[in-house]
């Protein structure tokens, strides 16, 4: 296959700087000559494949908006998101376990932890040693993350938690969970607390979630903690309240818009080339008038997306990002992705459901990114309150 | 041990290319430029050479126009300590841009001397026998590997058939092609750090090149295939056309 050369309708190129370039250029590459050769495997036999680690680690994937001094990349967040647009055009799993691995894991640790565990764990889980998974969510708490009803007591030094986390990333072969948990009453968000938990503590437990027909090269698991005991060292002292979370939300929600970017540009570029080629009553598909409104529907909803997460990159790295904003951008392009992927599937006739081809694949996934990480709808609520002052929650 | 590379800015091996207006030069509208491949190949011996000796100090070398030094931070990112552009218009006549390279690397106190055997674009192969030549430096061509030893480079050709050893006393000019080792990615940091290495802008002393292009021609279109027949019927037909007519059997 063709090497992909991007999507740049409107030389958005230029407005990135020749780092910012290199960076997403490298990760292409790495894309292209790694991922797509075993991605197609790795979907069908449902497996996350856990040889990229150490690869994605030497490239400085993981956490690479993080400061230099804990051994990351210290790019910007423009760099980081292309890695993130590139990462999901080969597929949204690989870029989930990425987005975990350095959004909802390192960043808590880098915002809500001592120099210590800062010290201890960001140099290894850029490295990847160390890999982490997140718990918030539970199986009856998933858009409301307030009402959460895993606890943290305090015992003596340290605390005992109790409590079942559900459609975990990265679960199973996590080798740290940060584990979020109510250290007051039920009924008091503000309680809420950041622990570090070692997934080989005794009480803790993953299991792999069966039966999905969503992000098959990516691993999901229901995590379950009884009478789990750590250390007063493994809480995070900065962590105080919902907001905590939610923070490491909106970063992973920033990571994830730019990524729909890519898995829109990769059925884009599929869809495109088939039309070329496909011949049909005679002459290309793309010479017939139905397949080029979808290739222009699908090309401006690109362009719209691409510029919309630049400029929220460049509001994030002059620190003024709002996280409504994050919001719009998360559900309008995780949207796009997934009419994109649709469209291209359609146009690609019965060869789209075919793993061979990627369109499908990626459709499939998009409908997990366009649930998790705040449903399309809770966005929708996120700017009506933010609009309106009134909350429809 | 300070090693130097010598690189060329190429078009990409999966562009396009298109034959620009004057009919002698490739329009460049569009087209990705890179590091010519067998260049990367060298540019890899050499930081694995430095990675297993411990110390030592790559330079990267181009003869091109401004554009080039994009291809040198490529390079600084990938691990090259510092980098020189000669900057002159990139001409077709090897001599010239080997007197150039000559005249940077000649007093450098080089120890090795690395050039990629060929570049993709023009395909001349004649920098680095030049090169060597002009410094009266020992040369040896075609390397898929070697190893330095005791003021000595040990080089592995592929020769028809098998591998020739070969040793020549440093300081030498080694040839690279492709090898066990593809090169690596440039790391994200290394790109962030190539900024803050050393990139030296000088005007290369190329002289007047001497070998001109008249014209550049698209290959022809292929024609359309054949189809002898189907079944195990047209086997025996299509093993006759492939044997007399392809020539492959």
């Amino acid at each position: 296959m063709a090497k992909f050369t991007g999507i740049d309708y409107y030389e958005i190129d230029s407005l990135l700087s020749d780092e910012e370039r290199m960076i997403r250029d490298t990760v292409r590459a790495w894309v292209d000559d790694n991922l797509l050769p075993i991605i197609q495997e790795a979907y069908i036999e449902r497996r996350f494949p856990k040889e990229l680690i150490p690869q994605m680690a030497e490239l400085g994937i993981f956490g690479a908006n993080l400061p230099e001094e804990y051994g990351c990349a210290g790019l910007n967040n423009v760099a980081y998101g292309l890695i993130m647009q590139e990462l999901e055009r080969g597929d949204s799993g690989i870029r989930s376990f990425a987005s975990v691995q350095g959004a909802l894991c390192m960043y808590p640790i880098y915002a809500f932890g001592s120099d210590e565990q800062k010290r201890r764990y960001l140099p290894a889980m850029a490295a990847g040693e160390v890999i982490g998974c997140f718990g918030l969510t539970e199986p009856d708490y998933g858009s409301n993350p307030g009402g959460m009803i895993t606890t943290a007591r305090k015992d003596g030094d340290g605390w005992v938690l109790n409590g079942a986390k559900m459609w975990i990333t990265n679960g199973s072969m996590a080798d740290i969970a940060i584990i979020w948990a109510k250290t007051g009453s039920l009924d008091d968000p503000s309680s809420i607390r950041g622990f570090i938990v070692p997934t080989d503590t005794p009480g803790f437990e993953a299991r792999d979630q069966k039966g999905k027909l969503s992000l098959l090269a990516s691993d999901t698991s229901e995590l379950s903690l009884q009478d789990v005991r750590v250390g007063a060292d493994a809480i995070l002292p900065g962590s105080a309240g919902l907001k905590s979370p939610l923070m490491c939300l909106t970063q992973a929600r920033y990571g994830i818009a730019w990524g729909a970017v890519g898995a829109a540009m990769a059925c884009f570029d599929e869809a495109l080339r088939y039309a070329r080629e496909r011949v049909m009553f005679d002459e290309p598909i793309g010479a017939k008038q139905i397949q080029q409104v979808r290739l222009a529907d699908m090309l401006t909803g690109i362009t719209q997306a691409q510029l919309l997460v630049l400029r929220l990159g460049r509001l994030k790295d002059e620190g003024r990002l709002r996280p409504q904003q994050v919001s719009l951008a998360k559900r309008a392009n995780v949207d796009m992705a997934c009419n994109v992927a649709r469209e291209a599937r359609r146009l690609l006739g019965a060869n789209g459901i075919l793993v061979e081809y990627a369109a499908m694949r990626h459709m499939a996934n998009l409908e997990s990114v366009y649930t998790y990480e705040g449903t399309h709808d809770v966005h929708s609520l996120i700017l009506g309150q933010d609009l309106t002052g009134i909350s429809a929650f | 041990m300070k090693i130097f590379v010598c690189v060329k800015r190429v078009p990409d091996t999966e562009a396009r290319i298109k034959i620009g207006a004057d009919g002698r030069s490739i329009d460049p509208a569009g087209i990705k430029f890179i590091i010519s491949p067998y260049d990367e190949y060298a540019l890899e011996a050499a930081l694995r050479l430095k990675e297993a000796q411990g110390e030592g100090e790559v330079t990267v070398v181009s003869v091109g126009d401004a554009a080039a030094a994009e291809q040198l931070r490529s390079a600084l990112a990938m691990g090259a300590d510092a980098a020189v552009l000669l900057k002159g218009a990139p001409t077709t006549d090897g001599l010239a841009t080997a007197k150039a390279l000559a005249a940077e690397l000649a007093s450098s106190g080089a120890d090795l001397i690395l050039c990629g055997m060929r570049a993709v674009d023009d395909d001349q192969q004649q920098v680095g026998p030049m090169l060597a030549e002009l410094l009266d430096l020992p040369c040896v061509t075609a390397v898929t590997e070697f190893q330095v030893e005791g003021g000595k480079v040990v080089c592995h050709r592929e020769v028809e058939g098998g591998v020739e050893v070969v040793e020549a006393p440093l300081p030498a000019v080694v040839t690279t092609t492709k090898g066990a080792h593809e090169p690596r990615y440039p790391s994200l940091k290394g790109i962030m750090a190539a900024k803050k290495k050393p990139l030296t802008e000088k005007e290369a002393q190329l002289g007047a090149s001497r070998i001109e292009i008249l014209s550049l021609e698209p290959p022809p279109e292929r024609p359309a295939g054949r189809i002898v027949g189907e079944g195990p019927a047209a086997v025996p037909e299509l093993v006759r056309l492939l044997h007399e007519e392809a020539r492959v059997l």
